[in-house]
């Protein structure tokens, strides 16, 4: 009566960021089937839900239908999975079934799998196991003939997990990223738990994703969710559109490191805010970044700075031409900067990297120059995608984030970076080139201060050996967001100020 | 004709008596006290249900699976062996030569 009722049981599977999208994890004592093409990290996600399996006390069976026992113990020790040390502690067991070199198939009459069934339930039982992996179908698919026998016969290997009390996953091939579920029928006798590995090709750049399609009769998060195979871990899904947005939000402000840029914010950013500093090349968005982490410091708040577009040396060279000493800052343990040219990795690994980075140095403050050298190594998905995860990552650690961003046009504009992530920041500050009479002049606006009030001036800023220094407005310009700029009369703007003087004053802060 | 006595291995891998075991057990009776009368024969049965860590030594996926362990090489053949016996014979490559036959193809 109740029994209907009852949510089905989760198995966590252990595989990071994989169990938030499946809600929870695998629906207990059920087998998942996993499809995916070539090169998708079925085997990987085999092996992982079992080794996860054993890192919490439960032994697991792999059969192998591929690659053998000791090839597979070999590819899989780079994730840091000592497969053979757990064979000798009975908390893994193969089941080989991988083909033989020296045995040539002749087949004469009707047969089953029964063999291969006793050897699963032999090894089920002799290290009482709970969770199974079948790596993969297409294998004993392509080595048997009879695939309506092989079909049955996996459906009784299935029914028999199923009574034993076992979670399973099996992998299974499939031709293409968007088409049947995968090759030879399977999805007919494994058809209520299906995940998706995809390894898609998008603007010349790889990106993996994982979905799950169905889970019969519970829920699970929907559509694909991007993820990284990284040595020493395995699989790390990045749970994007299941990050919740329940960071607290506090009142506290810090310094940005320029007294008239703060008092332009209304009193500083936010404690756990992110900044996006945006401007052409070469309007200070590196110096921004610089002084923001140099004031941290001066109250004993350590930053780190993520640099994509300069090295180690030019940034330090940098911050002395400013008057900040990055050396002294390192060497105090107030500053941790990592470099390296976006092009190394892809964005998955760049965020997971990120992410580990600030778990060690546990900073106060978080500088990423520039988003936009990123954006060169990703499509606008998976950038987007990227931004997502960071911001949110960077917010539940309660600190400031500071982001830099390029604009692709001297003059005006905004960047496509822009466009994907204003959104998610709290706070916009641009950078903008002003032509005035054969000169060329810098401004400085705070467009958005999430929560504040804030100055809505442009105002004209210099650079020198001790920083920036923000001046006046500009007051007989206008357009220079824009790039279009019109000179205007002083007559004009008396007029003009006129006409909004009162309502000036009521303008309720955004 | 020589003396010199070929011991032949046959073993069967079953998975219980089913209908099928039995079909390729009477099959193999049948060619070891006919065909295969002048030598001695060992067919041993193995119940992969009763003991699975034999299937799993030898690697076996199907049942019914012969193979043929002596006189060398091996071989492998699944299924409930069929009916014709001289086929069976063929595909295991017995009856065996003579020893002397043997000796003059080795290097």
């Amino acid at each position: 009566m109740s029994r209907d009722l009852v949510s089905i049981e989760r198995l966590q599977t252990g595989i990071p960021g994989f169990d938030h999208i499946a809600n929870g994890g695998l629906p207990r004592g059920r087998t998942t089937l996993v499809s995916g093409t070539a090169g998708s990290a079925k085997t990987v996600f085999a092996a992982q839900f079992l080794a996860a399996g054993v890192h919490a006390g439960e032994a697991g069976v792999f059969v192998t239908f591929e690659e053998s026992p000791d090839a597979l113990c070999q590819n899989m020790q780079g994730f840091g999975w000592t497969i053979p040390e757990w064979e000798a502690q009975n908390r893994w067991a193969f089941v080989d079934a991988s083909p033989q070199p020296d045995d040539e198939l002749v087949v004469m009459g009707a047969y089953d799998l029964g063999a291969l069934l006793a050897r699963i339930e032999h090894a089920v039982r002799r290290t009482g196991a709970t969770r199974v992996s079948m790596d993969s179908l297409g294998a004993i698919f392509t080595r048997l003939a009879d695939t309506r026998m092989v079909r049955n016969e996996l459906f009784r290997i299935v029914a028999t997990l199923k009574r034993m009390g076992v979670t399973a996953v099996i992998t299974a091939e499939r031709s293409q990223e968007y088409g049947d579920i995968a090759r030879y029928g399977v999805e007919e006798f494994v058809a209520d738990d299906v995940v998706i590995l995809r390894n898609l090709l998008e603007d010349e750049k790889r990106r993996r994703t994982v979905e799950i399609l169905k889970f019969r009769g519970t829920s699970h998060q929907k559509g694909g969710f991007p993820f990284t195979v990284i040595p020493g871990q395995g699989i790390v899904v990045i749970p994007l559109s299941a990050i919740e947005l329940k960071q607290r939000s506090s009142n506290l402000r810090i310094t940005s490191g320029n007294g008239e840029l703060d008092r332009m914010c209304g009193g500083g950013f936010f404690r756990d805010s992110i900044i996006l500093v945006s401007g052409a090349t070469g309007t200070g968005k590196t110096l921004m970044a610089t002084s923001f982490m140099a004031s941290g410091a001066k109250r004993g708040e350590r930053s780190l700075l993520f640099a994509y577009e300069e090295s180690r040396d030019q940034l330090f060279r940098n911050a002395t031409g400013w008057g900040t000493d990055f050396e002294q800052m390192e060497h105090d343990g107030l500053l941790r900067v990592v470099c390296n040219y976006p092009e190394v990795s892809s964005l998955e690994d760049q965020l997971i990297a990120i992410q580990a980075e600030i778990e060690r140095f546990r900073p106060q403050r978080v500088a990423i120059d520039s988003l936009s050298a990123l954006e060169r190594v990703s499509t606008i998905k998976g950038f987007r995608e990227f931004v997502i995860g960071l911001t949110s990552f960077i917010k539940h650690q309660e600190i400031a984030g500071l982001y830099t961003s390029t604009t692709p046009t001297l003059l005006g504009g905004t960047s496509i970076t822009e466009a994907h992530i204003s959104t998610i920041t709290d706070s916009i500050i641009l950078l903008r080139y002003v032509e005035l009479f054969g000169e060329m002049r810098r401004g400085l606006t705070v467009l958005k201060m999430r929560g504040s009030h804030h100055d809505k001036e442009i105002r004209e800023f210099t650079i020198d050996g001790g920083g920036m220094h923000i001046g006046r407005p500009f007051r007989n310009i206008s357009g220079i967001l824009s790039g279009q700029f019109t000179h205007v009369t002083p007559s004009e703007i008396e007029r003009l100020g006129a006409m909004f003087r009162e309502e000036e004053s009521e303008s309720p802060p955004s | 004709m020589s003396t010199a006595v070929v011991k032949i291995v046959l073993h069967l891998y079953v998975a219980g008596r089913t209908p099928r075991a039995e079909r390729a057990i009477a099959t193999l009776r049948h060619i070891c006290e006919r065909e295969l009368a002048n030598f001695e024969c060992d067919l041993v049965i193995v119940d992969v249900l009763a003991d699975p860590q034999l299937a799993e030594a030898r690697k076996i996926l199907a049942t019914p699976t012969l193979i043929k362990e002596q006189p060398a090489p091996s071989r492998r053949i699944i299924g409930d062996l069929g009916a014709d016996p001289a086929e069976l014979l063929a595909a295991l490559n017995l009856p065996p030569v003579s020893p002397e036959a043997q000796l003059s193809t080795l290097p």
